[in-house]
């Protein structure tokens, strides 16, 4: 991203309290992502796929949709994201030490891969963009149903080269399906940088192959996101087909846990990045000029997210791992009579 | 009791299950005005609209992508792949995601999908519309592979694999669509998936083998009934779950197995066949178990000459019973 910051947007629509909370979740899920490094490196849990800098794309967007309501396939940086569909501290945590009662998958998938029938969050795997046909799926049984579900797929850059990619937004653009294909740009795919990645400056470049909007946004204005989103949301509950959004956005750490992101990208280039597009310093520095938030106020936030992350962590660490024999379990539905 | 053949069986499963239940949706290239190449969905557009029966840019991944969104929102949805040949850009897909679904929610989604395609040789189909690719998929626990042999078997299947939570891929071999003809009774039936059937009893030897290869075995058994030679013949009618019981009982009824399957015989179904009854099944045995497959080159050809000269027939699957029946 090499934008300079751009004035935010205001947002009428947003008052205070949707403002704070959004701070909040933004700053949850950075602590508990630090969190999550910090028991990686203490040798607690085996692997960590990070949210930090991304925060604004996925908090700003969740806003413009309804949990539980609404279809969410997300992918695994989006901690933020499903922390806003209300999936709890807790619940993170034990997919991160892999125990039994983790709500995703019960420690069999890396962490965050999340899933919850409850949150209408679609369970999802390891190789990318798999997910955007079955995003295209979900969205024709809800057409068929005529409900008014919008269902919105979560995705990096690197995923848009995929074939499922294509087919799957070709698939909902010509059956015109209340989908949102929300791609988090941060410009590496692990080590492969944007310019090796395509050749195109912008990935809702794409959109125009498909017949249907591509806009992008910058993620570190968060209102804006919200506000984008919320358009695309309208279009698709209206009828009116898929939007490609676009959300840019910086990877404040490595690719994973496993990474070392300084063998391949320039230290300069991530801290300009940072002091620009850092989202969460960005969005509370609008709060402070909005009047909204104060030092105060921000020493609670941190308080009381401490605290959660804490428990949670907590929790986790004293739940019990799943057993052996479960192993088995699931493979297939348990025979049942068939009708 | 009406007489149709196989094509004709799976479209009246089709018919029947979109009649009972507003959830099953067919998607695939060509099944809605075209009816599909081999018109196994023929009618069913007319009947049940353009919303039930889609007619998807060809791509398969995303046909089976798609179904798979739908099949976790509450639909049941049948996709189908024109030739099994062209499955293989699905096969992320299948394995990644319909197989796994299940288990790596830990039982919290189900994916309730049907994918249907033709396969098999004996049609002029060259190296890519005569592949038989089940030896791809039985390797995949969380999936079901069902191929039925008869009309009367396919309806019953199809209608059993549309209703199960699970995904099942049915595969149809397209050389007895029209060819294979049978009872098939009129109105809703189930047959339950993973069950073999024993469709000539024998006591000196016995096939093991499904789809076309059921047909041609029962003629070469019967050519060996002439020489006074007894031969049983069990169709496996699903691949995966395997019906291990059928497949031990008739090797200990007779002894003598030969497994038979068009695939090449690498890597195939029979090897692992062979395996279970070598383990579980030795000491009833009275000659090493033989297998008699496709073999191994990438494909059958275009030319006559070498089509024949890959398929199978009962001529061979007799020789290869009389050389059986005089270890």
């Amino acid at each position: 991203m090499s934008t300079q910051p751009q004035t935010l947007a205001q947002a009428p629509e947003l008052p205070p309290a949707d403002l704070l909370k959004m701070h909040y979740l933004m700053l949850l899920a950075r602590r508990l992502d630090e969190r999550m490094w910090l028991l990686n490196r203490q040798g607690k849990i085996a692997f960590v796929i990070s949210c930090q800098g991304h925060e604004g794309a996925q908090v700003g967007t969740a806003w413009a949709l309804r949990p539980g309501i609404d279809w969410v396939l997300p992918y695994y940086r989006d901690l933020a994201l499903v922390l806003a569909l209300k999936m709890t501290p807790r619940e993170i945590m034990l997919g991160a030490f892999a125990r039994a009662e983790d709500p995703s998958s019960g420690g069999r998938q890396m962490p965050s891969h999340y899933g919850s029938p409850r949150l209408k969050i679609v369970s999802g795997s390891s190789p990318v963009a798999t997910k955007i046909p079955h995003a295209a799926g979900v969205a024709l049984a809800c057409k068929l149903r005529h409900e008014d579900a919008v269902t919105a797929v979560y995705f990096g850059e690197g995923s848009t080269s995929q074939g499922d990619f294509h087919e799957g937004l070709n698939f909902a653009a010509v059956q015109r399906l209340p989908v949102v294909f929300v791609c988090e740009n941060n410009e590496w795919a692990i080590s492969t940088p944007l310019s090796k990645e395509m050749a195109i400056e912008r990935v809702a470049q794409r959109g125009s192959a498909y017949g249907i909007p591509g806009e992008t946004v910058n993620g570190s204005d968060v209102v804006k996101v919200y506000q984008a989103m919320k358009q695309a949301v309208a279009r698709a509950r209206q009828g009116e087909g898929p939007t490609l959004l676009e959300v840019l956005t910086v990877r404040l750490t490595s690719h994973s846990s496993d990474d070392n992101q300084f063998s391949y990208r320039p230290k300069e280039e991530l801290q300009t990045e940072q002091e620009h597009h850092e989202p969460l310093a960005a969005f509370a520095r609008y709060l402070r000029q909005a009047g909204v938030l104060d030092t105060p106020k921000e020493q609670e936030l941190e308080a009381r997210v401490a605290a959660e992350v804490d428990d949670a962590t907590a929790y986790a660490e004293r739940a019990a791992p799943p057993a052996p024999e479960s192993l088995l379990d699931h493979v297939y539905a348990d025979a049942e009579p068939q009708q | 009791m009406a007489q149709n053949n196989v094509l004709e069986a799976v479209r009246e499963a089709l018919f029947e299950e979109m009649e009972r239940d507003g959830t099953v949706v067919l998607l695939g290239e060509d099944v809605g005005a075209r009816g599909g190449v081999f018109r196994a969905t023929e009618g069913l557009q007319a009947r049940f609209g353009p919303e039930r029966v889609i007619d998807t840019p060809l791509a398969e991944s995303g046909i089976v992508g798609v179904a798979i969104g739908a099949a976790l929102n509450g639909l049941r949805p049948v996709a189908e792949v024109q030739f099994a040949d062209f499955i293989l850009p699905a096969m992320n897909q299948l394995i990644s995601e319909a197989a796994k679904m299940r288990y790596r929610s830990n039982g919290a989604f189900g994916c309730p999908l049907t994918v249907r395609t033709p396969y098999g040789g004996g049609v002029h189909g060259a190296l890519y519309h005569s592949q038989s690719i089940e030896a791809l998929f039985c390797h995949i626990p969380g999936l079901m592979v069902v191929a039925p042999s008869t009309p009367y078997d396919a309806k019953g299947l199809l209608k059993a694999a549309i209703r199960d939570p699970d995904p099942v891929l049915f595969l149809e071999h397209k050389r007895t669509y029209r060819l294979i003809k049978g009872e098939v009774p009129e109105g809703d039936y189930v047959l339950p998936i993973g069950k073999a059937k024993v469709k000539r009893e024998g006591t000196d030897l016995c096939v093991i083998t499904y789809g076309l290869m059921v047909h041609y075995s029962l003629e070469a058994a019967e050519a060996l009934a002439r020489e006074g030679v007894s031969v049983e013949v069990l169709d496996l009618r699903t691949l995966l779950p395997l019906d291990k019981e059928a497949v031990l009982a008739a090797s200990k009824k007779t002894g003598k197995v030969l497994i038979v399957h068009e695939d090449n015989l690498t890597g195939g179904l029979g090897g692992e066949v062979a395996a279970l009854i070598a383990q579980d099944g030795f000491e009833s045995l009275d000659a090493p178990v033989m297998r008699l497959a496709g073999p191994d080159v990438p494909a059958m050809g275009f030319a006559k000459t070498l089509e024949d000269a890959y398929l199978l027939s009962p001529e061979k699957i007799a020789a290869a019973l009389r050389k059986l029946a005089a270890y």
